[in-house]
């Protein structure tokens, strides 16, 4: 399989995820050279440290559109 | 003549036995409020032209979704009874809402069988939202303690996701026009958000009312991006959450549908990671397995086994090469005798036999010619059977 080259600080975590779940399906399906193999492992293991670290770091973004309908009351 | 306890008694017994009486709605303004630390509630219900009081036990003021005020306009529903200490009639209420009430419920019914009629509740409309939501439209008033509420359970669970508030007053009759408004607004923005939380909390039935209109209904119905409702109380149900795709009791539980929780998603990536582990772990073993195995069958082919199998080989040809060179040294020792016995023909010896003789002088020569001795000398003469030793006389002719 091709390995993607973005790095993984550049993907979000659920292109970490998803990418992760893809290696690991194409190591436990697919025989792959050992070279490929040891890459695609490494892969693997950046991908999921990257999938850690979002979730430790984590902080909710919350963006507030314009009210359009004037008047806004509580409740 | 009765006894006062005996006519209250008789008329006790009146009144409980009347169906009127034993099932019966009012309509009045609340007046005199007692909430005494009993948790039963007192309070007199007035009209211009009269007063009844009442009493709400506390089992049935823990079910009350109104706050009571004095002033308030209600419809209650309850059995008319007489406190015998007393004396008084006085009215058991079991069931209380705000006036108008009545009517709206009926108008609630009458809309959810119209929508419902139009197909807008339909099963096969529903689209299943997404599990892990990247970015979560909020359609809600922002000073609610909804908004809060649903900002406290999405940071808790789901700090990943990105909250795009699209805010609109949710009671009041502006409401729902602004609640399309805000629905409409997220679903015009260049990244759409991949689910929409609609939420409002608790209220009475007027209050939850904007959920209830057909234009909010539709336009949920409507709406490109799957809709979550958390409206009220676990009790409420408002036509908005028949449209949604997805129906939760209150804000809080929209945001936990809505959501995975991190220590899901952290426990899942843990076990993703230790698979990646195992399965290089088993790659790597069975590689070096088949190493093995190949090395072994590697080592049936090196030189050494080749070497070994060459020399085997060379052996064999060795014995052959002996055994051919035997015979064919045979077949050439043949030969040689035939050689030998033409060589034979050609010996000296044969010549001698044949009554030849060799002269040969003293020091071996062969004497072929008169010229090669002198008179005197002496000369070996070879027969075939033997040796004379002669002298020369006198020689008679020189060539």
């Amino acid at each position: 399989m091709q390995l993607n080259p973005v790095p993984p600080e550049e993907l979000n975590y659920e292109q970490a995820l998803a990418e992760l779940e893809a290696i690991l399906e194409a190591l436990e399906g697919g025989q792959h050279p050992l070279e490929e193999t040891l890459a695609l492992f490494a892969r693997g293991q950046e991908l999921s440290l990257r999938c850690a670290a979002l979730l430790d770091q984590a902080e909710l973004r919350i963006e507030q559109l314009e009210s359009r309908g004037g008047n806004s009351s509580a409740a | 003549m009765l006894t006062v306890g005996e006519l209250t008694r008789y008329l006790r017994q009146l009144f409980e036995g009347d169906d009127i009486l034993a099932d019966v709605w009012v309509c009045g303004e609340i007046s005199n409020l007692s909430l005494p630390a009993s948790g039963h509630v007192y309070l007199t219900l007035k009209d211009n032209q009269a007063a009844l009081r009442c009493v709400i036990w506390k089992s049935i003021v823990q079910r009350l979704r109104v706050d009571l005020k004095n002033g308030q306009a209600v419809e209650v529903h309850g059995s008319i009874g007489i406190y015998e200490p007393s004396g008084n009639y006085q009215l058991y209420i079991d069931l209380l809402r705000p006036a108008g009430e009545g009517r709206l419920y009926q108008e609630y019914l009458r809309l959810k069988d119209q929508l419902e009629a139009e197909g807008l509740f339909a099963p096969e409309r529903k689209r299943p939202v997404p599990a892990a939501p990247q970015r979560i439209g909020l359609v809600t008033s922002p000073t609610g303690a909804a908004l809060q509420d649903m900002l406290n359970t999405l940071r808790r669970r789901y700090p990943l996701a990105q909250v795009i508030v699209s805010p609109c007053a949710v009671q009041g009759s502006e409401a729902p026009l602004e609640i399309v408004a805000a629905l409409h607004q997220l679903a015009a923005l260049p990244q759409l958000p991949d689910v929409i939380l609609a939420a409002r909390g608790g209220g009475s039935l007027e209050d939850l009312w904007a959920f209830n209109d057909a234009r909010v209904v539709r336009a949920i119905a409507a709406s490109p991006i799957p809709v979550i409702t958390g409206v009220g109380h676990e009790t409420d149900t408002t036509l908005a959450d028949y449209a949604a795709d997805l129906r939760a009791p209150t804000p809080t539980a929209a945001a936990v549908l809505a959501t995975p929780d991190v220590a899901d998603l952290s426990a899942s990536l843990r076990h993703l990671t230790r698979r990646l582990w195992e399965t290089i772990a088993g790659k790597l073993t069975t590689d070096r397995s088949r190493l093995t195995t190949m090395e072994r069958r590697l080592a049936r082919r090196s030189p050494g086994i080749r070497l070994r199998t060459d020399r085997q080989q060379l052996d064999t040809l060795n014995q052959r090469t002996v055994r051919i060179m035997g015979s064919r040294l045979q077949a050439r020792h043949l030969g040689l005798n035939a050689l030998r016995a033409r060589l034979e023909a050609l010996n000296p010896q044969a010549v001698l036999a044949r009554g030849y003789t060799i002269l040969t002088t003293p020091a071996g020569h062969i004497v072929r010619s008169p010229s090669d001795v002198v008179p005197g000398q002496h000369l070996s003469a070879r027969l075939a059977t033997g040796i004379l030793d002669l002298t020369v006389d006198h020689i008679v002719s020189e060539e």
